[in-house]
């Protein structure tokens, strides 16, 4: 048992080493997880925070100047252009230069003194139809502002007789980045510890180094085992920055306890590095195992819920997320993260996790000896 | 003419070279067509039948209405329960998206003029909340309007009311602007992650200094090793536009010799990163790390692909404006989506032009270097 252990201690010394004495992949693997954490996590948004507008005013009235200064209040719109004629919208919005432009109509003052609904023209450069609807939907908010001073004015209730009242849990501000930083802790060391662990085995057979490895007294077993131990802990030290980036940086407050996170962490990171160690053991070049490394990390990124989620997707593609070991390991850190669940809950995305280690990791074992090229 | 001699048969060797490696053609072919479908069907912003727990507290007809206006939204999928504690517990379970909380005297209040409606959401994905918080707001919108006309209002008080028109989306679907992108994801990646990989293992191998050797001179030796890469990467951009054309619906607004022009300066781009960063890493995990590094995985998160630019921190959106992959996006969704504004998709094509002229330039540069 000792021998085994003594056996198996020198064998992940050495691929330690393989990995931290070249100074290229130890910056390689710390510098990227700190900065695409920091750059991402700002990145990462959907929350509209600057919205250029122009406005075409017909109507130059008290109403339409208080109405645009209702917009030009909010914080959010900036008004940078005004507009004389409709034939000057159609370059401002093609060129990007605004998102939106409002096009109050002349009878504005006469229309709300009339009692009519007047409408509003609202042209949205729906390039990116997500950020359009966001900013429709705020612009909106102001107008229904605008038309409850109306009514008060008027002496009237409000126009609705009934509100809303909207609460988040997990994420009181709905703010995108709570979202993505915890998926981060899981997406980006997968990514590095899979073309790693992609790389180990067919490093050492392009360089003959495996067949000298196979004929020492390790057993195929030990072998992975040796092989397997390393990825895992870069991974895990690669999730540790993320996740202190996200806890020190970001100041997104974690619910859950660090034991579960860690549970969840390190059977995320076996079913990774099973997957690659198969890869590798199946490979001939190391080019080949980074190819293929390559081609699957891509579909795994994207169905994974890291940038659009999980149930937008019709539903055969669901169905293909439930072999992805990312998609299981980005919403057990989410929820552990923000909402705080322990192992009862989060057991149906551990299980599956767990069960690709314990099919991966002994097939890269058998291929170890019985390739078949 | 020993120069275009030469050339040509450095590319007929690389060509057979490109053709003889399966792995080579998996990732420059079936990669780009595997991730066509799968981002057109699978990367979708758009919220569909999302379920949401309905509590009814309140057993009059104004309230039953009022919760059934909310299956009538093909976004949302209502679940009637009956408690707030089992709700919670669905919705702590992850199986709802948000809670509807109808309370015990909604029909007194609404009579009244005055009913509040309960909405709790489920933040973990943001985007998703706040597509299901107005849906929600929509439904129940028409309940009161519904409402205020039965009451008859006593005199009619002016209202303004926006009217939106999406200019270049008229689906409003995300795939619309999301396919056009794949377009800039593919291009990166075969220029700049297949290109630095290769080239980075024959200077690995040394097989790169072999050919340096012979009368071919560098700039000949690395514009050979280009014109295979270049090849995958238009086929992959075709592949790229018959799809958005033909399976996703996404029009081309534009012309489409001008996007062909733009997407050629746009591989050759990429390539000069990829040959840039093979000559100065020469070592295949560290060329493919810091490929993915600084070339694809900024196009997929800072080039205004899935994350609008204009929202991001003004640092951030600065580095964004430094990538060539954020010019050629804004310069691709245009011409799909909008048509040729020459404003907008010149002044891009020209930095393109520049970008791809620097990059050679330095990878070259690196090359002769290192070979002395």
């Amino acid at each position: 048992m000792i021998a085994l252990l003594r056996r198996i201690a020198a064998l992940v010394r050495k691929e330690l080493l393989a990995i931290v004495t070249d100074g290229a992949t130890r910056i390689v693997l710390v510098m990227p997880a700190i900065m695409q954490t920091l750059i991402f996590g700002y990145a990462a948004t959907f929350d509209l925070n600057r919205v250029p507008y122009a406005v075409l005013d017909a109507s130059r009235s008290h109403a339409s100047a208080e109405l645009l200064a209702r917009i030009d209040s909010a914080g959010l719109f900036q008004r940078v252009a005004n507009l004389d004629a409709v034939p000057q919208i159609a370059p401002w919005v093609e060129q990007g230069k605004v998102l939106l432009v409002l096009h109050i109509p002349q009878r504005l003052e006469a229309g709300l003194a009339a009692g009519e609904t007047v409408p509003l023209q609202l042209i949205l450069d729906a390039r990116n139809s997500t950020t359009a609807g966001t900013a429709a939907a705020y612009l909106g908010t102001i107008v229904e502002a605008f038309n409850a001073e109306q009514r008060k004015r008027a002496g009237l209730g409000p126009a609705s007789p009934l509100r809303i009242e909207t609460r988040a849990w997990f994420n009181p501000q709905l703010q995108t980045r709570w979202n993505f930083v915890p998926a981060l802790i899981a997406a980006l060391s997968m990514l590095q510890t899979l073309m790693l662990t992609a790389l180990s085995v067919a490093r050492e057979r392009e360089q003959g180094t495996f067949d000298q490895l196979l004929v020492t007294p390790l057993s195929p077993a030990e072998i992975m085992v040796g092989k397997a131990l390393p990825p895992v802990l870069v991974g895990l030290l690669q999730a540790t920055l993320v996740l202190l980036v996200g806890l020190w940086w970001f100041q997104i407050p974690m619910v859950g306890t660090l034991s579960t996170m860690y549970v969840g962490l390190v059977s995320f990171m076996l079913a990774g590095v099973g997957l690659g160690l198969a890869i590798s053991a199946l490979s001939a070049t190391m080019q080949q195992a980074m190819f293929s490394a390559f081609v699957l990390l891509m579909p795994m990124m994207l169905l994974s819920g890291l940038a659009t989620p999980v149930a937008n997707m019709p539903p055969w593609l669901q169905l293909a997320t439930y072999v992805n070991p990312l998609r299981f390991g980005i919403d057990y850190v989410r929820r552990v993260y923000l909402e705080g669940l322990g192992l009862a809950t989060l057991w149906p995305d551990l299980v599956p996790m767990l069960l690709m280690a314990a099919v991966t990791l002994p097939l890269a074992a058998w291929l170890f000896r019985n390739r078949l090229v | 003419m020993n120069t275009l001699r030469r050339v040509l048969a450095l590319v007929r060797k690389e060509m057979r070279q490109l053709v003889r490696d399966r792995s080579n053609l998996a990732l420059g072919i079936l990669l780009p067509g595997l991730l066509t479908l799968l981002f057109g069907y699978g990367l979708s912003m758009d919220v569909q039948q999302a379920p949401v727990a309905v509590v009814l507290q309140d057993m009059s007809p104004s309230a039953r209405d009022a919760s059934s206006g909310l299956a009538l939204s093909r976004y949302l999928a209502p679940r009637w329960v009956e408690s707030m504690r089992a709700a919670e517990a669905l919705m702590r379970d992850g199986e709802v998206m948000a809670i509807v909380n109808i309370p015990g005297d909604f029909s007194a209040r609404l009579a009244a003029g005055d009913a509040v409606v309960q909405l709790l959401l489920h933040g973990t994905d943001p985007a998703t909340a706040r597509a299901v918080q107005s849906y929600v707001a929509g439904a129940f919108a028409q309940v009161a309007a519904r409402h205020a006309d039965a009451a008859a209002q006593p005199a009619a008080i002016g209202a303004v009311q926006l009217v939106p028109r999406l200019w270049f989306n008229s689906a409003n679907t995300s795939t619309w602007y999301l396919v056009p992108g794949l377009v800039v994801i593919i291009i990166t990646l075969v220029g700049a992650f297949l290109t630095s990989l290769v080239v980075a293992r024959e200077w690995e191998r040394g097989t790169l200094e072999a050919l340096f050797v012979t009368p071919a001179r560098p700039a000949e030796i690395l514009f050979a090793k280009l014109v295979p890469y270049f090849c995958i990467g238009m086929l992959g951009f075709l592949m790229c536009l018959t799809a958005a054309r033909g399976l996703f619906g996404v029009p081309l607004q534009g012309s489409l010799a001008l996007l062909v022009a733009v997407s050629v300066l746009y591989l050759l781009v990429a390539l000069g990163i990829g040959l840039l960063i093979s000559s100065i890493t020469r070592n295949q995990f560290v060329a493919s790390q810091v490929a993915l590094l600084t070339s694809f995985l900024p196009a997929m998160m800072l080039s205004g692909f899935l994350f609008d630019l204009r929202n991001v921190p003004a640092l951030v959106r600065f580095i964004g404006q430094l990538l060539p992959a954020t010019h050629y996006m804004s310069a691709v969704k245009t011409l799909f989506l909008a048509g040729n504004v020459p404003a907008l998709v010149l002044p891009e094509a020209a930095l393109l032009m520049l970008y791809a002229l620097f990059f050679f330039v330095a990878a070259l540069a690196v090359t002769r270097k290192r070979l002395h």
